[in-house]
């Protein structure tokens, strides 16, 4: 009795320790937010101007210094409107550096936008070739990265910036990252 | 009516061959072979944004910028290799069609052939099992059977 039952067991467990296996790997779910390859290194190398001053540029030295969120916005992204009052509050209320990478945009239409909307941002890079965006890796706007005070890259936030998302992730990655 | 036939062909023709034009990127290549690698390229590698297609595919901005990219590139005289190791560290195994030799896609790779070669073994078992429960008779037995099959 024992020997049919280890017979027929043992392989139906096997079989259902694959179906489990299968079923996890394979469950629905928000599966495209791709993993950023930029995670703990360095901002990548640039040499852009700036939205507003057009005879100055910036490099990767001028995100250091602080911890610094570096947003990749464009006039063509609803979802960029969408997570503009949340990111003027951040600037506003948890006192937070924000930069602006202006993607494959026009320069008139963006500073059109930001008259409209309002501009809390400390500067914004102009990549209007989406150079700088490949570097990143960037695959769609808007995009959030943190960048610490030694201008290493720590997180990626795909989509709109929300206030359980800073609740949740930003401001805790924030917090831990300027006390140390 | 023949005429007009020809002319609304002709109208049709010309109209999807503009729609056609407005989705090609018209880069320029020092020579059919590096045209050829980047039409390759572009066909292998997976654009970002979308499910599921290439670079060559995709009207997605971040793919044509990537098709800008690889035709810069190849026309720079970089190798295949090294545009897809490019790629690679900004965006990941994602764009890749091909997967890379990784510890992940070895267990994937070899997973079927063990499991079959397992369930091989254990119905290899199985089946010398039963020849020997069947072959081993007690000797009484042995002799009754002899005792029976010769009746």
């Amino acid at each position: 009795m024992n020997r049919i039952m280890s017979k027929l067991f043992v392989p139906l467990a096997i079989f259902l320790v694959i179906v489990a296996v299968l079923g996890y790997s394979f469950r629905l779910g928000d599966h495209h937010d791709l993993p950023s390859m930029m995670i703990d290194r360095p901002f990548p190398v640039f040499t852009a101007t700036l939205l507003k001053e057009p005879d100055r540029t910036a490099s990767p030295v001028d995100l250091q210094g602080e911890v610094t969120l570096v947003n990749v916005w464009a006039t063509w992204c609803p979802s960029c409107l969408v997570e503009h009052p949340e990111l003027v509050r951040i600037v506003r209320e948890e006192g937070v550096r924000l930069v602006g990478v202006n993607y494959n945009d026009d320069r008139t239409r963006a500073l059109a936008w930001l008259d409209r909307h309002s501009d809390p941002y400390a500067f914004h890079i102009v990549d209007d070739e989406g150079k700088l965006a490949i570097e990143l890796g960037v695959y769609g706007a808007p995009e959030t990265y943190v960048v610490d005070a030694a201008g290493t890259i720590r997180y990626r936030h795909v989509g709109a910036v929300n206030r359980k998302v800073w609740d949740d992730i930003l401001g805790p990655m924030v917090q831990s990252l300027s006390g140390s | 009516m023949h005429i007009r036939h020809l002319f609304l062909a002709g109208l049709v023709s010309l109209s999807s061959m503009i729609a056609a034009a407005g989705t090609i990127d018209a880069y320029q290549f020092a020579d059919k072979n590096i045209e050829g690698r980047y039409h390759a390229l572009v066909a292998e590698l997976r654009c970002p944004q979308c499910l599921n297609t290439n670079l060559a595919g995709s009207d997605a901005m971040i793919a044509q910028d990537l098709r800008r990219e690889v035709a810069e590139q190849v026309n720079a005289g970089r190798s295949d290799a090294e545009i897809l190791e490019f790629m690679y560290q900004r965006y990941g195994d994602f764009i890749l069609y091909r997967p890379r030799l990784t510890a992940g896609t070895v267990v994937l790779w070899t997973a079927p052939g063990l499991l079959l070669l397992m369930g091989g073994i254990w119905v290899f078992r199985v089946a010398r099992g039963h020849k020997r429960e069947h072959a081993s008779l007690s000797a009484e037995d042995q002799a009754r059977l002899a005792d029976l099959l010769e009746r």
